[in-house]
């Protein structure tokens, strides 16, 4: 019998559970030094001077760096397609532009020293003008980057067609926010080194992509990766946000090369809000048109991306949004463009989703529009032009390929989970009986491309001749469960027990070649190599094991039952892979193993429907979450449990983006939810449980049929929950709420809907 | 300045700051490292831990408050044998974590929540968890640990 499919539980949680996992900051380093930042009280100023001398003077300081001191060029472009005028410095140095940049680096005897001469290094500033709207910053009035000439970090002007809705009936327009978000992972980010006894710098790294980090310290060092040895050990999250390689993780390790002595980092909570990515942050201006009858024949996004105050990855999110443009809906002309520009914030970069999700809350914000524009059900306009399960593969118009799906088969079902009929009725007696407490049902049929990116993935297998198998992975889990997952397809693949199997992961020196973890590609780009090598390695030691038997090489069987080979018809006489080990050992001195890179051959596009339950308290605003019913197809699943645990979270964060989070800059550039006690971090407390099905569509693009179904949850729920809040008010009058639906943003909504009927009332 | 509390059953006693936070004082001079640190505003709960068999959050106590008294972290809950106590067991049975940073102090704020109510509803679980994060498992599966573990006849006692 198979494992795969089954819910098979996590071999990684005891250690979680009994001593806590192993994370940066957990690494035993005896001596370390602790590194700490002065970082910009100013959100566009010119540093006038620099003065460490005091903090220098104190006992136990080691030493204070500026810029100067440094002599590191800056973070590179993003792929060599954003402004080059724009790229973050590793320390800032006659300007700073965001709140939080680093200025000074402090490197002491403790973590109470460091923080201590934090206080004694002064600062002083001449301010500029600030920018913190896109829309001021698209204007190229006061400019980030004077030498630049224009605050216009990366552009993608596709389109532009000008009858593009001619020959609609209606056409509707709206402008919409995806506001700025913090990622949070619950470890912050942390990065600790010292220099081995060979010359060699080790590094620990709370990061998505271990590689990365070797090759980026070797760069900007001077190294031969060979010199670097990165080390990932348990990371705490990362969502996109860890994917990148910041100035501080080069920092920490310049130190210790420089110093020649350890050096540890661990950034506190209120510096990572500023410090760390923040995600989404769009303003999208979109237009649909289509028939009376319900037919969306086309569709405008224009995108306004905000880079934060140099270019990450965000600069060049519209380019995935652009992608998912038309999302799951047959519409015969759909076009994006994009402008990204610079703004005195942190700049932006990949979160959950990253530039898919946005893509999404605009297409389906605007089917909620257009529906109540022509007074059909949003259900029935999503099934009148959903892409049928027969039109694959299906090319779009701005000529992405959707590999495989059955669109309406997730509609129905979630509509039937979710007893759509029975809720309309519901809602439709609140409405009549003018109930304080209004319904709101909202839907968000999506698709989304997961493995997006170019690059394939190493996998190994290796036996030992005690029979034991170690996995070898070039991705790096951070919550996901690889050594569960990975186990599990070894286990199918070569008949051994899960148990007996090792899976190492995040240490470049153990695993040679890997792209991390990030875009939902894990399962089918990283997990697909693991199993081909694994497929790989049977056919090997079926060659060993036809030489051993002296036996004809198709005649050789491996039981999966016990993992033991024999010929055919002879089951007594077998040899186990332990045994088979051995035998290559002692043949050649080579172990018995097999190892792949495994190229991608292109992307897979998970797709599903939720459908989010509120009540709104028109008296307060206050919007609860009473059901979120998730269907999702991410094609063949392996494990239910973590892909429900995927799921799970996802949701968790795109409610919290619909509903409540957001990081908000006052007009000075001063950020106002900067801590978790001001950022409003979702709770349990504010969330029900969910109600999750998987649907199964397997993809032809992998052997596993697998997709990407990291980031599914928050692509799919955030514009569900949103619709669902302007559903529970639209018989007001209230036309559209921007997220996050907060009791504030809600009821003067639905004040100024009601100032609008009275007037309107007074006017007929 | 010298102070002494019992960890986990032990003995501790060391020189430290006046200043030293609970929290650092058992990842630091204890050595205790499965206690977490998740934010500096007292809002994540990370670094929860059992005060007298209370929750408490350990980045809010100061180490020389607690001097003489009893803590327990989430090394001190399998028993000697190493077998895991019905609040982790739920843990891994209803896939309760999943990087597991947060995971120590949801299972010690858990942990009290069921000394202080044995029979939780959903929403007492819920309400119970405010001030504990998590970032990846949208609290569903925690939520479902803590109810499975209050279905185990120990924990009902």
């Amino acid at each position: 019998m198979s494992i795969l499919g089954n819910r098979v539980l996590r071999r990684e949680d005891p250690k979680f559970l009994t001593v806590g996992g192993t994370y940066v900051a957990d690494l035993d380093m005896p001596g370390a030094l602790h590194l700490t930042f002065v970082r910009s009280s100013m959100a566009h100023a010119t540093i006038t001077s620099v003065d460490t001398s005091m903090a220098t003077a104190m006992p136990g300081v080691v030493a204070a760096y500026t810029h100067d001191d440094l002599q590191l060029a800056n973070l590179p472009t993003i792929m060599g397609m954003t402004n080059e005028a724009m790229t973050e410095r590793i320390l800032a140095s006659g300007t700073v532009r965001y709140v939080g940049e680093p200025i000074v680096a402090i490197v002491a005897q403790s973590r109470e020293i460091a923080a201590d001469a934090l206080e004694r290094v002064v600062v002083e500033y001449e301010p500029l003008t600030v920018v913190i709207d896109p829309v001021e910053a698209r204007k190229d009035e006061a400019l980030l980057f004077p030498e630049a000439g224009t605050n216009t970090s990366f552009a993608l002007d596709f389109g532009g067609d000008a009858a593009l809705f001619d020959e609609c009936e209606v056409v509707v327009e709206q402008t919409l926010a995806n506001q700025r978000v913090a990622p949070c992972p619950l470890e912050v980010r942390s990065a600790a080194g010292h220099m081995t006894e060979d010359g060699r710098l080790e590094f620990g790294s709370s990061t998505q992509a271990p590689h990365a980090v070797r090759d980026t310290l070797a760069t900007f060092l001077g190294l031969e990766p060979d010199m670097v040895h990165v080390v990932t050990p348990d990371v705490g999250g990362g969502f996109g946000a860890k994917a990148s390689v910041y100035q501080e993780d080069i920092i920490v390790g310049w130190c210790v090369h420089h110093l020649g002595r350890p050096v540890r980092w661990t950034e506190t909570r209120s510096e990572s809000m500023l410090g760390l990515g923040h995600g989404r942050a769009q303003i999208q201006h979109v237009k649909l048109g289509g028939t009376r009858e319900g037919i969306v024949t086309a569709y405008r996004i224009e995108v306004l991306q905000d880079s934060g105050a140099y270019t990450g990855f965000g600069t060049v999110l519209p380019f995935m949004t652009r992608v998912m443009t038309p999302g799951p809906y047959k519409i015969a002309k759909a076009e994006c463009m994009s402008i990204s520009v610079v703004t005195n914030s942190t700049p932006t970069t990949a979160y959950r989703g990253a530039g898919r999700p946005e893509a999404t809350a605009a297409i389906e914000r605007m089917i909620d529009i257009f529906s109540r524009e022509i007074g059909m059900d949003p259900a029935e306009v999503r099934r009148r032009n959903l892409i049928g399960k027969d039109e694959f593969p299906f090319t779009t118009p701005v000529e992405t390929i959707y590999d495989c799906g059955d669109y309406v088969l997730a509609l129905d079902v979630a509509l039937e989970m979710a007893g759509y009929d029975e809720l309309r009725a519901e809602q439709q007696r609140r409405r009549a009986s003018g109930d304080a407490r209004q319904l709101g049902i909202g839907l968000s049929s999506y698709v989304e491309i997961t493995n997006g990116l170019p690059g394939g993935e190493f996998g190994a297998v290796e036996v030992q001749s005690d029979g034991k198998v170690i996995v070898r992975t070039g991705t790096s889990p951070h919550g996901q469960g690889h050594v569960t997952a990975w186990s599990m397809l070894v286990a199918e693949q070569m008949g051994i027990a899960i148990d007996d199997i090792e899976v190492i992961h995040g240490d470049t020196d153990i695993v040679p070649r890997g792209g991390g973890t990030m875009g939902s590609r894990s399962l089918q780009i990283g997990g697909a190599a693991v199993n081909q090598a694994a497929v790989d390695l049977v056919e090997k030691a079926k060659d060993l094991a036809a030489d051993l038997f002296e036996a004809d090489r198709k005649d050789i069987v491996l039981d999966k039952s016990n993992g033991r080979f024999h010929v055919v018809g002879t089951p007594a006489i077998a040899r186990s892979w332990g045994e088979l080990a051995a035998v290559a050992l002692a043949n050649d001195g080579t172990a018995l193993f097999a190892e792949v890179d495994l190229e991608s051959v292109g992307p897979t596009f998970p797709f599903g429907t939720h459908l989010s339950v509120v009540e709104v308290d028109t008296e307060t605003g206050k919007v609860t979450l009473l059901r979120h019913i998730a269907v999702d197809d991410a094609g063949r699943i392996l494990n239910p449990l973590l892909a429900e645990g995927q799921v799970h979270g996802g949701i968790a964060q795109g409610v919290a983006q619909a509903l409540l989070e957001e990081m908000i800059y006052d007009a000075d550039g001063n950020p106002l939810t900067s801590t978790l006690a001001d950022y409003s971090f979702i709770s349990a407390a504010e969330l029900p449980s969910f109600e999750t099905r998987f649907t199964e569509t397997p993809t032809p693009i992998n052997a596993l049929g697998a997709k990407g179904i990291g980031e599914s949850g928050t692509i799919g729920s955030a514009p569900a929950l949103h619709n669902a809040v302007c559903d529970a008010v639209a018989h007001l009058g209230v036309r559209h709420i921007d997220m996050p639906t907060t009791p504030m943003r809600v009821w003067s909504a639905i004040q100024e809907a009601r100032a609008d009927n009275v007037a309107e009332s007074e006017r007929g | 300045m010298q102070i002494a509390m019992t960890v986990n059953g032990n003995t501790q006693s060391h020189d430290v700051e006046a200043r030293t936070l609970l929290v650092y004082y058992l990842r630091d001079a204890v050595g205790l490292t499965g206690t977490n640190v998740g934010c500096d505003t007292t809002s994540c709960g990370a670094c929860t831990v059992l005060l007298n068999g209370q929750s408490v959050k350990s980045c809010t106590v100061l180490a020389a408050q607690v001097a003489g008294e009893q803590v327990m972290t989430i090394e001190g809950l399998a028993d000697a044998n190493g077998t895991m106590g019905p609040v982790q067991q739920s843990f891994q049975d209803c896939h309760g974590l999943q990087c597991g940073y947060c995971t120590p102090g949801m299972v010690m704020a858990i942990t009290s929540l069921l000394v202080e109510n044995s029979d939780p509803t959903e929403e007492d679980i819920r309400i119970g968890l405010e001030g504990n994060l998590c970032r990846c498992t949208g609290y569903h599966n925690i939520v479902e640990s803590a109810l499975a573990a209050s279905r185990i006849p120990e924990m009902r006692s």
